[in-house]
């Protein structure tokens, strides 16, 4: 996934000299997950540049540049350390199409590796979606393939609006078949995609869970469980009616997420999807989350990561005759 | 026995020499006299130039009327708010005049007198503090920003959008604005810092008026002055005296000629005082005393220099007249335009949120046009 992602920044570059990467060590070094590999080589220091270390600074920064009619591609090094970047990302980037009625769109991406699953220390592992799908104005998407990685990044630094570009940290090494020759077309944003058909329940999720679900769905079929999997790709704009659709067929649905159940994206999922499949549905629409704790310490993440166990346990209660 | 005879001592057992380390730069060009620099009353005056200085004074007189109208619209409850700047408009009108074309001014909520003395409409300065809508300009025609109103955040985006015209080979300098309680926030040190780095063409203008809201210079800083804080960024700081609007004048376009040659940013202080409250909702008398306006007001910025233009024959009666005439025009035409409703279409909550609206934003609008076509019926 980490050559999918430096191979969509390298494409974009080449074919629009308006994109411009910055960021924190994204230079000589090529981001500590050299993401940004050879890109300063490539393009130069003034196209892939290291900027002084301050989140707000930067984003900032890729606001008045933005402004003058460039598109900055800005790397965050992990979630927590985006923070920082908060006000600007809230105040400025989310709102200066609405603010100057349309006149001022800001076409930013924003590349956060999110997530844990890598035994990284504290302050490196956050699921900070919540904070960005609550906030209007701001496109929301996360890949969880190889493909995707690349589409969604191309989409992305397409887009006139600025686009939370969430990395799932843990997939960064993931392999596939993945021909950089020949990339695959772009999914554009705000399309979900059932990435394993099945009968008897949906799961929704996205990101570092979705190898987790495939796996959980190839398990359940012991259990005479034939599950569904629907990759979100997008958060927001969130593609209901492929999940909608989903779930009116298999009649049941559990929300899959790493982040904490109280106030997150799975939440509002489950919520649409009962209103909109209630006289479909033959059990509520359960959640498998992160506990609703700080990010634990490696030694523990495996308890508090949703896995296999956890989903099938969860699959299970849809009976919902007890 | 003596040190050196100590068991132990000698060279062999030092620890070795650090690498040689000097300071990038020679910190003392950069230190701000800490004395405001001043024209008005000076020797300096002899070179003023009669041309400018009566534009200067035009503004100054605009500003001040635009000023008053603009409080008394808050009172008829045409604008719902209003910041003054009766006491800085030497700094707002500076800040305009320095500028060319294609430069851009970053100002704050406060800064509505910059926008229009740029030659901004004064109803379309007003919008965001009329409640119509929050940008009643497009800036990239005007090439002001949006005004501000988190502290010190539109800094990072002139430091942005400097840099970006200077990669694209563009002679195009920002001027961003930003008051004295707005310096201590991140945004100020991280703009800052940036520029200097960057070596971008932008120029900080700080308005020192004295006050954040309630709270004095002296709990927001301490520093010595405001423009020190430059040196530790390496850029030069200026300590300018803000009514002055010759001195203004002078040192912002100097900190301007600097940005466009490739020269760097510079750092700005200029001290003025909030003749006014913080807005019209604050009471200015829980933290301030009468005596310390008065004494101000003595250093009014418009009689500072019609006091000097006078004496000097650059203006004279006539003159006056005529721009108060001319600022009295402004002010009915500005009156007239706020006395007309604004229209404002409801819908316009969702067209601008994503350049696509989303199935989401569809669904909403669809709710809030029944609800509007329920109530026309009604
Ligand atoms: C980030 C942020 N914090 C707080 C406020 C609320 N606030 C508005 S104006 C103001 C004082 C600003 O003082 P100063 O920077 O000196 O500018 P002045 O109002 O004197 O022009 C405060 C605290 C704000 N607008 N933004």
């Amino acid at each position: 996934m980490a050559q999918a992602l430096t191979r969509a920044m390298r494409d974009a570059m080449a074919e629009d000299p308006t994109v411009h990467v910055m960021g924190e060590d994204v230079g000589t070094l090529g981001g500590v997950f050299r993401i940004t590999d050879g890109l300063a080589k490539e393009f130069g220091e003034e196209r892939c540049t290291d900027t002084p270390l301050a989140e707000a600074g930067i984003l900032g920064a890729a606001v008045g540049m933005a402004m003058y009619g460039l598109r900055p591609v800005v790397e965050m090094q992990f979630d927590a350390f985006a923070y920082p970047a908060f006000e600007q990302l809230i105040s400025h980037v989310a709102k200066m199409r609405n603010r100057t009625r349309g006149a001022m769109p800001l076409p930013i991406t924003i590349r956060v590796p999110y997530g844990g699953g890598i035994g990284g220390v504290e302050h490196h592992c956050d699921s900070s979606e919540a904070y960005y799908v609550a906030t209007p104005g701001l496109h929301v998407v996360t890949p969880a393939t190889v493909e995707d990685a690349y589409g969604l990044l191309r989409a992305s630094i397409a887009s006139d609006d600025p686009v939370v570009f969430l990395e799932p940290k843990r997939l960064y090494w993931s392999k596939a078949d993945w021909r950089p020759e020949a990339p695959a077309a772009v999914p554009g944003i705000g399309k979900a995609l059932v990435r394993r058909t099945g009968t008897s329940a949906t799961l929704i999720t996205y990101g570092p869970s979705l190898p987790v679900c495939l796996e959980a769905a190839e398990a359940a079929r012991e259990e005479g469980w034939d599950l569904e999997v629907v990759d979100l790709r997008s958060l927001v704009p969130f593609d209901e009616d492929t999940v909608v659709e989903s779930v009116r067929r298999t009649g049941r649905a559990v929300v899959v997420h790493e982040a904490g159940g109280f106030g997150g994206p799975g939440a509002e999922i489950a919520a649409r999807v009962t209103e909109r499949c209630f006289h479909h549905l033959e059990a509520p629409v359960l959640r498998v989350t992160g506990f609703d704790i700080p990010y634990p310490p490696p030694m523990l993440e495996k308890h508090h990561l949703p896995g296999v166990d956890r989903i099938l346990d969860t699959v299970a209660r849809l009976q919902w005759e007890n | 026995m003596t040190v050196q005879e100590l068991p132990g001592a000698g060279a062999s057992h030092r620890s070795p020499q650090p690498p040689a380390w000097s300071p990038r730069t020679d910190a003392a060009p950069l230190l701000p006299d800490p004395e405001p620099y001043r024209v008005l009353g000076t020797e300096a005056a002899d070179r003023l130039d009669p041309e400018l200085m009566r534009r200067c004074y035009a503004e100054l007189v605009r500003g001040r009327r635009y000023n008053a109208q603009a409080t008394a619209l808050t009172k008829q409850g045409r604008l719902a708010v209003y910041p003054s700047t009766v006491g800085q408009e030497a700094c707002e009108i500076a800040a305009a005049l320095v500028l060319e074309d294609q430069d851009w001014l970053f100002p704050s909520y406060r800064d509505t007198l910059a926008a229009v003395a740029r030659g901004l409409d004064p109803v379309q300065a007003l919008t965001l503090l009329r409640g119509d809508w929050h940008t009643g300009y497009d800036p990239r025609e005007h090439r002001i920003a949006p005004l501000s109103t988190p502290l010190a955040t539109q800094l990072p985006h002139a430091v942005g959008l400097a840099h970006a015209a200077r990669l694209r080979g563009d002679d195009v300098v920002a001027l961003a604005m930003v008051g004295d309680g707005g310096t201590s926030e991140g945004d100020f040190h991280e703009a800052l810092n940036f520029a200097a780095v960057w070596q971008a063409p932008v120029v900080f203008l700080v308005q020192n008026n004295g006050f954040a809201i309630s709270v004095p210079l002296a709990k927001q800083t301490a520093a010595p002055t405001l423009a020190h804080k430059a040196v530790g960024y390496g850029m030069p700081g200026r300590l300018v005296d803000g009514n002055d609007i010759a001195a203004m004048h002078e040192v912002l376009s100097e900190a301007v000629r600097r940005a466009r040659a490739g020269g760097g940013p510079t750092l700005i202080e200029a001290v003025t005082y909030r003749m006014e409250a913080h807005t019209n909702a604050d009471d200015a008398t829980r933290y301030r005393g009468d005596a310390e306006v008065e004494a101000w007001k003595a250093h009014d910025p418009v009689e500072l220099l019609e006091r000097e233009l006078t004496a000097r024959g650059i203006i004279d009666e006539a003159a006056i007249q005529a721009v108060r005439d001319d600022a009295e025009a402004m002010a009915a035409a500005l009156r007239e335009g706020m006395n007309a409703d604004p229209v404002v279409d409801p819908m316009d909550l969702f067209a601008h949120v994503y350049a696509e609206q989303t199935d989401r934003l569809r669904e909403q609008a669809a709710m809030l046009r029944e609800e509007l076509e329920a109530e026309d019926q009604a």
